[in-house]
């Protein structure tokens, strides 16, 4: 890239072209744990927003601080503090979702993400624009947890956000609500956003 | 005999029913990016199961010895500053998941120096996916997955022991290994296939994951037979009601 981005570029970059999931292949094990039915994927999609956004900023602030070797370990003490905090949040007013959500809200420690993030962009940013980049890729996850929970709740159980959708003698394709399903899903779907994608550059040239 | 039978179905759950890979989806990402070719595939699948059984030991020890309430170490240390009753009971499994990754990749960091200066052959053939594996979410969920057996259970009785954590992180790893070179095999006879330009890569890996997914799922099932039979072999009149329910419900 010739300019440094403005923070507003940022913003827009993680939503569609650099999309953490479909583009960066980013933070997999949620992507594909949760999006048995929407209301998961959503909860998760804030809990890493959250998350993303305060390591984000507090990693901004101290970047002058950081020593080059010890950096990883630093970014993944913060990330484990503020998983912490959602964690003892959600058992305590969604005592439900955290049950069924179980291992994965702390598994957003490791999650790539966020430790891609901070090192790429808020070690080297200002505040504002290590916000406005934590609040655009979260986006771009929260879009692309959306996505694959929509096919599969919609497939899988014939419902979207527990309400019914299709008919009642839609036959549910329970494999689409079970682990091999998660696979299947996100694997069509990346090939179509890949198709989409370089019909878009083809385009681009021939304009150019 | 019930906990040698107990050992055995952690076992075979943790390589074959609940594969981390394919149930769980931990470990997604060497599974995607490092299974290109098989030698490959069996230098990351052994690194994390080495990993994993270092983490498993930790983790248990810390669980165990500090974290839960009434813990030796944290209740001696605690009894200093505090009244006695207070000081038995004090709970510090909120800071978990920081000890835990602290542990980790400290503890990766101690063995990779070791065996790169004693074990320069063995450092050649997995040891440089040591620091790639430190933040590998397998090794978090193994130690999650024990501490939700150690400290998150009512009846002080069924916590697991260093054993059962221990065998749940060997085989948990066998099961990772099993999956990623399987996967691996699979991918060097898709470079002769004739794939769609926007499938090439992840996409056709995922959708294969999602096939093998399903062939493990043939699995299911399979933890609690094995179960009733080791069980029922030393138990022989409690076994006898199970069997004749399953008979009648056959008969409605």
């Amino acid at each position: 890239m010739a300019h440094d981005p403005t923070p507003f570029e940022r913003f827009i970059q993680g939503i569609i072209p650099e999309n953490p999931v479909y583009r960066q292949l980013l933070g997999l094990c949620p992507t594909l744990a949760v999006t048995n039915n929407m209301q998961s994927a959503i909860t998760m999609a804030g809990a890493v927003t959250f998350v993303l956004l305060c390591a984000n900023i507090i990693t901004s602030l101290i970047r002058n601080l950081l020593k080059p070797h010890l950096r990883i370990v630093i970014f993944t003490l913060t990330i484990a503090t503020f998983v912490t905090l959602v964690d003892r949040f959600l058992a305590a007013y969604m005592y439900t979702m955290s049950k069924s959500l179980g291992p994965y809200i702390p598994l957003i420690i490791v999650n790539c993400i966020i430790i891609a993030r901070c090192e790429v962009c808020a070690s080297k940013q200002d505040v504002f624009t290590a916000a406005s980049d934590a609040i655009g890729q979260s986006m771009g996850f929260a879009l692309a947890l959306a996505s694959i929970a929509g096919v599969r709740e919609i497939l899988g159980t014939g419902m979207f956000f527990g309400i019914r959708v299709l008919p009642a003698a839609w036959p549910d394709w329970v494999i689409m609500a079970l682990p091999p399903g998660a696979f299947l899903t996100f694997g069509l779907l990346l090939g179509v956003v890949n198709f989409i994608e370089s019909k878009r550059a083809e385009k681009k040239i021939h304009k150019g | 005999m019930n906990y040698i039978a107990d050992i055995f179905l952690i076992a075979i759950s943790a390589t074959l029913i609940n594969n981390f890979v394919l149930y769980y989806f931990v470990g997604i990402c060497p599974f995607i990016g490092v299974s290109k070719n098989v030698s490959m595939a069996v230098g990351m699948g052994c690194a994390v199961t080495f990993v994993m059984t270092i983490a498993a030991f930790l983790s248990w020890t810390i669980t165990k010895f500090i974290l839960i309430p009434g813990a030796p170490v944290s209740s001696f240390i605690a009894g200093i500053f505090l009244p006695a009753e207070q000081a038995a009971h004090i709970d510090l499994t909120i800071l978990s998941y920081i000890v835990y990754i602290f542990a980790i990749s400290s503890s990766v960091q101690f063995v990779e120096m070791y065996v790169r200066k004693f074990f320069p052959a063995l450092y050649k053939s997995f040891g440089v996916f040591l620091p790639l594996i430190t933040t590998n979410c397998a090794i978090l969920f193994a130690c999650l997955t024990i501490m939700s057996h150690v400290a998150g259970v009512d009846n002080p009785a069924d916590a697991w022991d260093l054993a059962k954590s221990l065998i749940l992180a060997i085989f948990g790893g066998v099961g990772f290994t099993i999956a990623i070179v399987i996967m691996a095999g699979i991918r060097e006879e898709l470079d002769f296939c004739d794939i769609p330009k926007a499938f090439q890569g992840a996409a056709i890996t995922l959708i294969v994951a999602g096939i093998l997914a399903m062939a493990f799922m043939g699995f299911t099932g399979v933890d609690s037979g094995l179960g009733n039979m080791i069980k029922t072999s030393d138990t022989t009149a409690v076994n006898a009601i199970p069997v004749e329910t399953n008979h009648q419900q056959i008969k409605v």
